[in-house]
């Protein structure tokens, strides 16, 4: 039966084991970037390990989404070198970037309001799609399979993130906080390895954070999906991280657990705005 | 009946209820049983699927220890695996005791103290939990299984066990030991206790109540026989699983007849389940039935103006002539056109739209409906009628016949059941339904069953000239005023709750000199009605003191008191002061049972404040409250709650005000 199928593939055996922090999957040595004159990054160095969740605070203009674009191949620095998987990267593009397997969400939600919740997770498959323009036109032939193994995947999504009341609701009519947790299945959907997540919590109450740090708790643990997390709450930070690097005007100020960070003078001042 | 005459040369044999299902898996192997949306799609489970499956989760429980006469709880979301275990349990000898999932873990401690609980079957992570927290205090608990197997990775606990694992063991179980489980089924007896159910609670704590398999036998009997049920009705199994209603319908008539039971998704998506699905056979509570109605008149207002006429129009005809179509009384040809070209362009697509186009016959009860809610329903053709009973009687005593349908009536007593008046107007009841007694409380089963073997339902009510049965309240809340008028709680607050903006009333006035109520506004429509108007609110206690909300309510208040004083009965328990609580009455409070009906007594108690304000006639009170959240911290509310007059009328100027 169909369900016994798809009741094994969520099976918690035949996925990763028990989270463990492993080897250090992403190195970032000497990264610095800048626009013209405005060095948005200088000389930052730090490497994020599998199955972490690593965040990235600092306070607004601190280069914390530089930070991001720079590791899914938006922006290529001038200088330093990034080690993904073990490979030296040369040069990177998002798209490339995406078939190695780094998903994200952006900090605007960048989702197609006017197309279901359904159909914004599906995108997110795009890149395992292998029929062409054509087969997905008719629905013919392999396509027709495709679609379906597509659908499944993208059904245990909205399962996951208990959005099935939703399913065919237009993105553009759901609240704020569904939006997000919309943007984030879609980034599920490509099953990532390393998951971008840029402020997922902004602008959102309460509940609605405790519900997202529960699925991003819930992503990390069932999929041992990497994360590299932005947020200004630090409360959530420090809650859920294993590791915090700290930026400030393009400089890497802080790097540990969240403990450690939390005493660093230097942190504590960029936090507290004493003058520069 | 397709096949009656089959069923009744197996009569004899098919007496307990997993005789039933063995039955159904050998002549109708291939008919679907149950159906589950998951991952988007409806999964569908023949009736040999179920029996399979019941085995397996049988023999495991077998292998645990699981003994003749245990109690197994089952807690959660009506899933088909957890009326697989209601069944395995039942195949085992042993006694399903189904809980309310929404309960907090505190509240479950009870009865796994009271039914003295070695097993429990849960749902998820979230009920394990429960479990987990109160296993302390617990000591039988030895084993909780759970269905759902998200989230639960890292817990390591000796007692749990995941569904999947059990059914495995199960079924090697089985393949050693093949005469097991029809050996077990056999040991079954009619006689045997097939279900503990318990009370809500309404009145002190709950009791378990002990139905055997011939009692749930007989009710599903009769009431399939009723409504000539057949094995191709489809029914949405929504309403919790601890509630005797959804053992009833989704489980004992299922069994019976051998028709299909569909499991909703979620508790989000019932509405969209419901309109996927279709059902032939329906039940909601009469909130249900309200919520639909105005989630369907609030979308009509913002509807374009040539549709707010027509669905105004061909309404109007629906009142007319709509509920005699449907008793087949005779209506006259141009209201037939008008109607059938109604149908055409509101009705039909309006029952579509609710998920009713299928329904042949659909019930409510739990709670008395509004005459025009009832009446609405009727007149766009759903067959929607009313049943009374309780947890005691497989909630089957009384059941509207077809084209009998009266509005302020539970119809005539059902097949097989004697219903009789005592002298105070108590309802008497008798027949093979009945409770066989309350776990452990033989004191409790002495009181409620009188020396004639009649059950004493607590009602008060009477039988009008067509000999059906009109409940007025509890017997016990009818009281009197101070001048000897009669008060009667229900009745009033009823009235009151048939108004959209009014969600819950309690009524005071025994032994009082005039009735007094504090009601709870509904937020959805009293929110929309503001938002129309303009009105600025923060939430629902901001919203609740605003002065145009007392207005609005009062307006209410002095219709049912007009309406009061039509009746001579009743005209002296007409509503003289009234205040909006401050808070919405909450189950997680304790002020609301978890079937949502109003705890008085308790209700009474901690606001006798504003009782004695209400009485003394005071202009405002102040209260504070402890409220409890649902993660089960708690927090506090205060208010100055203004009390309001509302206008009464004497016997004849109601009259002319009605």
């Amino acid at each position: 039966m169909m369900m016994n199928d798809m009741a094994s593939l969520g099976d918690t055996q035949t996925q990763a084991p028990d989270r463990h922090i492993g080897d250090v999957i992403l190195d970032l040595q000497g990264i610095s970037l800048s626009f013209g004159g405005v060095k948005a990054l200088t000389n930052i160095s730090f490497d994020v390990r599998e199955h972490e969740i690593r965040s990235i605070i600092g306070p607004n203009g601190a280069g914390k989404s530089s930070m991001l674009n720079v590791i899914n191949g938006v922006y290529r620095p001038q200088e330093g070198e990034i080690t993904f998987h073990g490979k030296v990267r040369k040069d990177m593009d998002p798209h490339r970037a995406a078939t190695q397997g780094i998903a994200r969400t952006f900090q605007n939600i960048a989702l197609f309001k006017g197309m279901s919740v359904l159909d914004n997770i599906m995108t997110g498959r795009n890149l395992k799609m292998k029929c062409n323009l054509f087969e997905h036109a008719l629905y013919w032939g392999r396509a027709q399979k495709e679609e379906i193994e597509h659908r499944k995947k993208v059904e245990e999504v909205i399962d996951f993130l208990e959005i099935q009341s939703i399913r065919k609701t237009p993105v553009g009519r759901l609240p704020y906080g569904l939006q997000k947790r919309v943007e984030l299945g879609r980034a599920l959907a490509a099953e990532p390895t390393l998951l971008l997540l840029d402020e997922p919590m902004a602008g959102m109450n309460v509940e609605e954070k405790q519900d997202m740090c529960r699925f991003i708790l819930d992503v990390n643990d069932q999929f041992g999906t990497t994360i590299v997390l932005i947020e200004h709450d630090m409360g959530v930070v420090m809650d859920i991280s294993d590791r915090v690097v700290v930026l400030d005007y393009g400089k890497k100020i802080g790097d540990g657990v969240p403990d450690e960070v939390k005493n660093n003078p230097e942190v504590i001042a960029a936090y507290l705005g004493t003058s520069h | 009946m397709s096949d009656r005459n089959g069923q009744a040369a197996h009569a004899a044999a098919l007496d307990t209820f997993p005789r039933l299902l063995m039955h159904h898996a050998a002549v109708r192997p291939k008919r679907p049983a149950m159906r589950e949306k998951a991952y988007g799609i409806w999964q569908t489970y023949n009736w040999a699927e179920v029996a399979q499956n019941v085995r397996a989760i049988a023999c495991g429980l077998a292998e645990l220890g699981f003994k003749r006469g245990d109690r197994l709880a089952i807690i959660g979301d009506n899933r088909p695996r957890l009326y697989w275990s209601v069944a395995a349990c039942q195949c085992l000898g042993g006694i399903p005791v189904m809980l309310y999932q929404d309960a907090v873990a505190q509240e479950m401690i009870y009865v796994l103290h009271d039914a003295e609980i070695k097993f429990a079957v849960v749902e998820d992570q979230e009920q394990v939990d429960k479990m987990l927290e109160i296993a302390a205090e617990a000591p039988l608990l030895a084993h909780v299984i759970y269905d759902d197997p998200r989230g639960m990775r890292h817990y390591s606990q000796p007692l749990l066990m995941g569904l999947d694992a059990l059914q495995e063991m199960g079924r090697i179980h089985d393949g050693n030991h093949t005469d097991f489980l029809n050996a077990e089924i056999d040991k079954g007896a009619t006689d045997d206790i097939s279900v503990m159910l318990y009370t809500s609670g309404t009145t002190g704590k709950p009791k378990g109540v002990c139905q055997t398999h011939a009692a749930f036998i007989a009710a599903a009997t009769g009431g399939a026989g009723f409504d000539k049920l057949t094995d191709q009705e489809d029914i949405l199994s929504y309403l919790p699983m601890a509630w005797v209603g959804d053992h009833l319908f989704s489980f004992a008539q299922a069994m019976l007849t051998g028709f299909t039971i569909n499991c909703p998704e979620s508790g989000e998506t019932v509405m969209t389940d419901l309109r996927e699905i279709g059902p032939t056979y329906y039940f909601a509570p009469p909130r249900v039935f309200e919520n639909l109605l105005t989630q369907v008149m609030i979308r009509m207002e913002d509807a374009s103006a040539i549709k707010r006429k027509a669905f105004q129009h061909f309404m109007d005809v629906a009142r007319r002539c709509g509920a005699d179509i449907l008793d087949g009384k005779p209506v006259s040809a141009g209201d037939r056109l008008q109607y059938w070209l109604g149908n055409l362009l509101v009705y039909g697509p309006l029952k579509n739209v609710l998920g009713m186009s299928r329904i042949r016959v659909a019930y409510t009860a739990g709670a008395a409906i509004g005459p025009d809610l009832f009446r609405f329903y009727r007149s766009i053709g759903v067959n929607l009628k009313q049943l009374y009973g309780q947890t005691e009687t497989c909630a089957y005593v009384c059941l509207q016949p077809d084209g009998e349908i009266k509005l302020d009536s539970v119809g005539k007593p059902a097949p097989f059941v004697e219903v009789k008046l005592a002298d105070n107007g108590e309802i008497l009841v008798k027949g093979p339904m009945l409770l066989k007694a309350y776990y452990k409380r033989p004191d409790a089963s002495a009181e409620s069953i009188n020396a004639d073997g009649y059950f004493m339902t607590g009602d008060a009510g009477f039988f009008d000239e067509d000999g059906h049965l009109k409940i007025i309240d509890r017997a016990k809340d009818v009281g009197k005023l101070t001048d000897g008028s009669m008060f009667a709680p229900n009745y009033i607050e009823n009235k009151l709750k048939f108004f959209q903006y009014i969600k819950e009333v309690v009524t005071f006035g025994n032994g009082r000199e005039c009735v007094t109520a504090f009601i709870n506004i509904d937020l959805e429509a009293v929110g929309n009605w503001a938002e129309r108007k303009g009105m600025a609110y923060s939430g629902y206690t901001d919203l609740a003191a605003q002065s145009a909300v007392y207005d609005l309510i009062r307006d209410c208040v002095e219709k049912v008191n007009a309406d009061l004083a039509i009746d001579p009965k009743m005209s002296g328990s007409q509503i003289k002061r009234f205040l909006i609580l401050h808070k919405e009455l909450d189950a997680d409070d304790g002020e609301l049972t978890r079937t949502r009906k109003v705890r008085r007594n308790f209700v009474a108690e901690r606001y006798a404040v504003l009782i004695e304000a209400l009485f003394e006639g005071r202009k405002t009170q102040r209260i504070e409250t402890v409220v409890k959240y649902e993660d089960g911290r708690e927090g506090r509310i205060t208010a100055d709650l203004r009390i309001e007059e509302a206008k009464t009328f004497t016997p004849q100027a109601g009259k002319q005000a009605a």
